[in-house]
Formats: structure tokens, C-alpha cells, sequence
């Protein structure tokens, strides 16, 4: 197949319920993009690596195409620099519309190893640390004339995060990265 | 003056010397810190797998600092960002708010929006005033040229954040000039630093934060001031990888604002944590 027969998009391939889920998300104004391009001119990331474009994130995502939007680790590149949306001329807030993407892969079983751990551990220790680490950053504190870092009751965070549904999530993302591997 | 200090994961990790530097500069500047017991992620992280959590992790933190009665103070601008965020989509979606405080009940906590969040640059230039903080200088630091990097979520999205210009960034220019040095202008200036993907991709991270490197030192940059604990770790302790990356050496030390001031404050080098800098800076303590 060539190059011109990859890019054909047939209306049959088009999911809108991909975009629905997206919208839902928090990216409430996708559907006033209008393609500028400003958004990838000012991407830091785009500058470097043209596989992560904001623009067709936005189109793919606008149109129903989550293939895609979620090959490879494109989505997990954004830096959240807000450079596109500081200039969006219509307040697409694409920085928020690959957020609420992120959010949506990861209920489909994709994410990213490193947000995968980080996650993990700041649902778990309510934290980037957990205790055990804690006393040794804060030894290095009391050396330095500092305060012990707050103590935090985990059987809160451990409520909250119960509450929010979010230990599930974890659950499944887990499962899903083990059948992967 | 007095905030409730919200630490944040990455200054008590590994930039202790932030807070070390930044404790001692405000204690002449007549600002209090009330320490935040209790006080867990900012939940900013968190929001790239799940919205609601990240918010409620943001109101639970913000409703410590409200049982206080006080502003939140932050030297981490990730989680300043976050949380002013945060209140501004509070403010505008009740049935998210009352969907958070549904959560927040379950630990008896409640969220009610009456404190302000605020980075530490922000409560130099607005409550404590840049006149002020040139009274507090004996050591004006004149010999010294200062590259400056504001780091992101200082300033964007700036239609929530409200504070300097993105494009045109002026303030931090403003803060160092006040400790008696000059700034240098460069062509890099307003872009990120790369730091929040090398988790992903750390060889694009590094290749962004070169070329800020390259241009600060085109433009003859002694020094570069950082104000967020991310982008300094990314200049500073990863300068060894950047340099393997590109062969290519690059001198300059990086210092927490809040250390730049402290030097010109009077301070000694150590009571600022100067020395736990991972980039030497004999340096620029020699050319002071």
C-alpha cells in the first residue's frame, strides 16, 4: 500500500465513541479546533521529536481515531509546559485535552511505565517517598537545621483514594501491563 | 506575614537546600512559615491517569491550610500551579466540588476555597514588595551575571495563574536584579526545561535542556537561577548526563533563587546549603 492510500481515512474507521470518552474527560473543547498549528509551533517537545504533534493529537482525537492517538509512548510525551495553551487562538486547552487522553488510555489498559510508578507510589505512600525513606530524608534535614518532613496519616490517604475508585484503576492498569509482558 | 508552608515531594527528597535557603531569607523579610501537618502530594502527578483523585488529593491539602486560617505558601510551582487550578475549577463546577467533598467528608475534611495559594516569587513580589527586599541586601552582588529560568507552572497558564507575562517574562528578572546582579537575556529563555519527560524519554529530555544551556552560555551567563526544585534538578544534577550526551562541557552552577538572595543577604555559602549544589560553585563565590 502506498503512502497515499495509508493516509485515506474511511469513514468506517472513525470512533466516536474514542472522542466521546475524550470530551467527557475534560476536553470539553475539542470540537473548536480549528487545525492552526500554533499549539505544535510552540511545543518544546514537537521542536525535537515531530511523532508527538499536538495538532494531529487533536484532529486524530477530534475525529475518532484512537490508534492513532495512542501508538507508542506519544501521549505520555507532553511535558505540560501549557505552551499551547497559553497561545491556543481557541481555547482548546490541548495540554488538558491530552490529559483527559491519558486518562482515558489508562482505562483501556494503556499506559506508561513511569506513570505507571509514579502513581502507584503516590497512591500507596500518599507521597513521591514512602515512610521508610522518609526517615532518612530526614536525617538529612535534621543535619541541615531543617524540620522533620509532616507526618501523614496513610489510613486517610488509603480512605480517600479508596473512595475516589482509584486503587481499582491501579489494579487494572497492573493486570493489564502483566498480560502485556 | 504569616503562610502555612506546603513542602511538596521533591524539595524533601532532594532539594533540601531550597528550603533551607528559602527559610532563612524570609525570617528578614518579617514572614512566618506555619509547617503543615499532615500535608501529602500535591496530587499534580496524579493527574495523568485519574482527574478526580489528583483534584481531591489538591482540596484535601488546600483544607489543611483553610483549618488554619491561613495562605499557603509553596516553593515547588507544580504544586502552586495545581492547586490554583484547582480552586479556579472548584469555583466554577459545583458538581465537581460537591463530588470532592463527598470524598473529603468520608476523612472529615472539607473544602472550602478561603486560602490562597501562593509560590514563594509571588509572595516576594506582591506581599513583601521588591523594595522591601532591597533593604534586606549587604552584599549586592554586582560581579555576578544571571541567567534566568522561571520554570512553567510559575507563570502558565497564565489565565489562571495571573501573574507575570509568559511571553515576556519580567519578575524574576526584577528579583534577581535586586541582589545587585545583572540578568543576560537569551534566546531560550521562556521555554521548558525538558525536565518532566525524562521519565519517558530521557534522551529528548536532555537535548531540550542543552539547548538552554548552550544558549545561556552564548550569552555569557556566570550562573543560572532556577525557582522550581524540577527544573534545578534537571540543570543541576543531571548536568554530568548533558554533558556525555554532547560532548560538550558547560560550567555554569545553578542556585535556588532563594540562595542568590541569601548570598547577597550576608549569608554564608553553607548556611544556604550552597555546597550540597551538585555543579561546583567556587566560582562564582570567588568572583563575588
Amino acid at each position: 500500500m502506498s503512502d497515499d492510500q495509508e493516509s485515506v481515512i474511511q469513514i468506517d474507521d472513525l470512533e466516536s465513541e474514542f472522542t466521546e470518552k475524550v470530551v467527557n474527560a475534560g476536553a470539553e473543547k475539542l470540537n473548536y479546533c480549528f487545525q492552526c498549528g500554533v499549539c505544535s509551533g510552540s511545543c518544546p517537545i514537537t521542536r525535537f521529536n515531530e511523532s508527538f504533534n499536538p495538532r494531529r493529537i487533536m484532529i486524530s482525537t477530534a475525529l475518532g481515531l484512537p490508534e492513532r492517538v495512542l501508538q507508542g509512548n506519544t501521549i505520555w510525551l507532553c511535558a505540560t509546559c501549557y505552551s499551547c495553551q497559553e497561545r491556543c487562538p481557541r481555547d482548546v486547552q490541548p495540554a488538558d485535552v491530552i490529559k483527559a487522553i491519558r486518562n482515558q488510555a489508562v482505562r483501556t489498559g494503556i499506559t506508561n511505565p513511569y506513570f505507571q510508578t509514579i502513581s502507584a507510589t503516590i497512591v500507596k505512600e500518599g507521597r513521591l517517598f514512602n515512610e521508610e525513606e522518609a526517615e532518612f530524608f530526614n536525617e538529612i534535614r535534621a543535619d541541615m537545621g531543617l524540620p522533620p518532613i509532616p507526618s501523614l496519616d496513610l489510613g486517610e490517604v488509603s480512605k480517600i483514594f479508596q473512595h475516589t475508585n482509584v486503587k481499582k484503576l491501579l489494579t487494572t492498569m497492573t493486570e493489564e501491563a502483566e498480560s502485556k509482558t | 506575614m504569616k503562610y502555612a508552608y506546603f513542602p511538596g515531594c521533591v524539595i524533601s527528597q532532594r532539594e533540601n537546600p531550597f528550603e533551607l535557603s528559602a527559610r532563612k531569607v524570609i525570617s528578614k523579610l518579617g514572614i512566618e512559615l506555619v509547617d503543615l501537618e499532615g500535608a501529602s502530594c500535591c496530587g499534580f502527578l496524579l493527574g495523568a491517569i485519574d482527574h478526580l483523585s489528583s483534584t481531591v488529593m489538591a482540596a484535601r491539602n488546600l483544607a489543611l491550610a483553610e483549618e488554619k486560617g491561613l495562605d499557603m505558601l509553596t516553593l515547588c510551582p507544580a504544586c502552586s500551579g495545581h492547586f490554583i487550578r484547582v480552586k479556579t475549577e472548584l469555583q466554577k463546577d459545583p458538581k465537581l466540588l460537591s463530588e470532592v467533598n463527598k470524598v473529603l467528608g468520608e476523612v472529615n475534611r472539607r473544602y472550602k476555597g478561603s486560602s490562597e495559594v501562593k509560590h514563594i516569587t509571588r509572595v516576594l513580589t506582591d506581599d513583601v514588595g521588591v523594595e522591601k527586599l532591597k533593604e534586606t541586601v549587604t552584599n549586592p552582588l554586582k560581579q555576578l551575571k544571571v541567567a534566568p529560568h522561571w520554570g512553567c507552572h510559575v507563570v502558565k497558564p497564565s489565565e489562571e495563574i495571573l501573574f507575570d507575562s509568559p511571553e515576556n517574562t519580567k519578575l524574576l528578572n526584577t528579583l534577581i536584579e535586586s541582589t545587585g546582579a545583572e540578568t543576560v537575556n537569551y534566546l531560550e529563555k521562556n521555554t521548558c526545561c525538558g525536565a518532566p519527560i525524562m521519565g519517558v524519554d530521557e534522551k529528548l529530555a536532555i537535548r531540550i535542556v542543552r539547548e538552554k544551556l548552550k544558549s545561556m552560555a552564548e550569552n555569557s551567563a556566570d550562573l543560572i537561577v532556577t525557582v522550581c526544585p524540577f527544573c534545578h534538578i534537571h540543570y543541576d544534577l543531571f548536568r554530568g548526563r548533558i554533558e556525555e550526551q554532547y560532548s560538550e562541557n558547560y560550567e555554569m552552577p545553578v542556585l535556588h533563587y532563594t540562595q542568590l538572595l541569601g548570598l547577597a543577604q550576608g549569608f554564608d555559602p553553607d548556611e544556604l546549603g550552597l555546597y550540597e549544589n551538585r555543579v561546583p560553585v567556587d566560582d562564582i563565590l570567588e568572583k563575588m
